[in-house]
């Protein structure tokens, strides 16, 4: 299949798959003057697309990725190194495939500033390098100042919130294992929207399950600002009733306004305080801070307005922008399944907008989310969504998607085959 | 669409118990997409996805599939 037919045929699908073919050689660490595509950011989102601009081009057109990690640690099954049954090195990948088998760039830094006019990013340590197209991806910012007492109770290990998968992972896994059995450790959840809507029901679920295991007396406190729980609310609930009934309590509404370090305690704008032994405060969210900062963020200065055809940005031509930072259309979840996808519609309109070649005018994307509730039982939610070109938005496909109708263990060997999948997707 | 769940290309990392797509005859894909979609092979998830596929989405993405070498 030559270039421009499979740039066709991943238009009429939004786009998937790959051409074998050239490979370019790795360079890691080189900053290039210029590049055609820029990626700021190796999540999901960025790595996905960086990976598929070249592909997609059969491997013409250059990348340069900028990313100040290392190595790709994944928040999905993340909870699960917090329960106990997963390890560190389960979740990380490293981005020596990215590199050496699809020739991207890797440049391991920061971006200081974005210059939309000038068609540059400079990087934290000085260099300026010029695009023709650039793709963000910078996840999330946690608010901490929306929360009196979070930022220096965060930065002196003490209130932790793992919500990006790192050193705080295992930090939050250390605290618990050093809780005393008969202790309580609570997590506090933000109003919607927030990153990965049933991760902190599945992080509860793990918690409760490691003290059910090994510190019967100790207790697990959800403190929702939400009015009920956000996604999968039926099944989570009903499992927790069956299995978590005297270890788990469940507060909706409950929205923090500050945390007292010194005793270890939440304040809500209405309910009592709330005293625990390890708390896990999720602050609000927005879009990463590169994004705020290079005025991107214009819906309510939190996320990114995008045109969903290509997910170029509302404010800025020739800068897309995917994943978590975006606002994103009704009924679209900010997963790392949405953020890959993101990438490829994104890749597929790069190289087809670098190549003189017509847009996809109907991509469509699909979701798929699975939480463990334990170590082995798993439940979904499945969605797909179709772009309308009168509308310009995504559609759910009426009568597409849903739930598992209970948690069960095919789902959860699914669960942990679809993570490496899209690890080696996204990164490999 | 397919390559989150089935691997770049249709091809799942080894020992994946979620299927590679890659090289599959279009005829059997077909097929079993629209079992899956009509519910007559039972699924854990596939049903949901296929009913979000229109029938001529679902002879592009098998004739993509079945056009690539294993």
């Amino acid at each position: 299949m030559k270039r421009r037919s499979f740039v066709q045929a991943s238009m009429a699908l939004g786009s998937f798959g790959v051409l074998g073919g050239m490979v370019g050689c790795a360079s890691v660490g080189r900053v290039p003057e210029k590049a055609r595509v820029v990626v700021v950011g190796g999540g999901y989102g960025g790595a996905t697309a960086a990976k598929y601009v070249r592909m997609l081009s059969n491997y013409q057109i250059d990348v340069t990725l900028i990313e100040p990690n290392g190595e790709f640690v994944s928040c999905p099954i993340s909870n699960l190194v917090i329960g106990g049954s997963k390890t560190m090195a389960d979740i990380t990948t490293p981005y020596d495939k990215l590199s050496g088998k699809h020739g991207v760039n890797i440049v391991r830094d920061y971006v200081a500033s974005v210059d939309p006019v000038k068609k540059t990013v400079t990087l934290a340590s000085g260099p300026t390098i010029r695009y023709d197209k650039l793709v963000m991806s910078p996840g999330i910012d946690l608010m901490f100042n929306t929360i009196e007492g979070l930022k220096e109770a965060n930065a002196s290990g003490q209130i932790l919130q793992a919500w990006k998968a790192g050193p705080e992972t295992l930090a939050l896994r250390k605290q618990l294992e050093s809780m005393n059995d008969g202790g309580v450790y609570a997590i506090t959840i933000p109003e919607a929207p927030y990153r990965c809507p049933p991760g902190p029901y599945e992080r509860a679920s793990q918690v409760a399950h490691y003290f059910k295991q090994h510190k019967p007396k100790s207790k697990v406190l959800i403190l929702d600002a939400n009015q009920d729980v956000t996604s999968k609310g039926p099944l989570f609930k009903k499992f927790w009733a069956d299995n978590y009934k005297d270890i788990l309590e469940y507060m909706p509404q409950h929205k923090v306004m500050a945390v007292d370090a010194k005793t270890n305690t939440l304040k809500f704008d209405v309910q009592n305080d709330v005293k625990a032994d390890v708390l896990n405060v999720l602050p609000a969210m927005r879009a990463g801070g590169i994004a705020v900062q290079s005025s991107l963020a214009n819906v309510n200065t939190r996320w990114c307005g995008v045109h969903y055809q290509t997910f170029e940005s509302t404010q800025a031509k020739d800068i897309h922008v995917i994943g978590d930072s975006i606002m994103l259309a009704p009924l679209m979840p900010k997963s790392g399944h949405m953020a890959n996808s993101h990438g490829k519609v994104t890749a597929a309109a790069i190289v087809a907008q670098l190549s003189d070649m017509p847009v996809n005018p109907t991509p469509f994307l699909s979701n798929t989310c699975y939480s463990f509730v334990n170590d082995k039982l798993v439940v979904h939610v499945a969605s797909v969504h179709q772009y309308d070109n009168k509308d310009k938005t995504y559609k759910t496909v009426s009568g597409s998607g849903g739930v598992s109708s209970a948690p069960n263990e095919l789902e959860g060997i699914y669960a942990w085959n679809w993570a490496q999948n899209i690890w080696a997707d996204s990164l490999m | 669409m397919c390559a989150n769940c089935h691997g770049t290309d249709g091809r799942t990392i080894e020992g994946s118990a979620i299927p590679s797509l890659v090289g599959m005859p279009k005829d059997y894909m077909v097929l079993q997409m629209k079992a899956f979609k009509d519910g007559s092979r039972p699924a854990t998830v596939m049903h949901q996805i296929t009913k979000g596929l229109t029938d001529t989405q679902i002879d592009i993405i098998s004739s993509y599939y079945a056009a690539i070498k294993r």
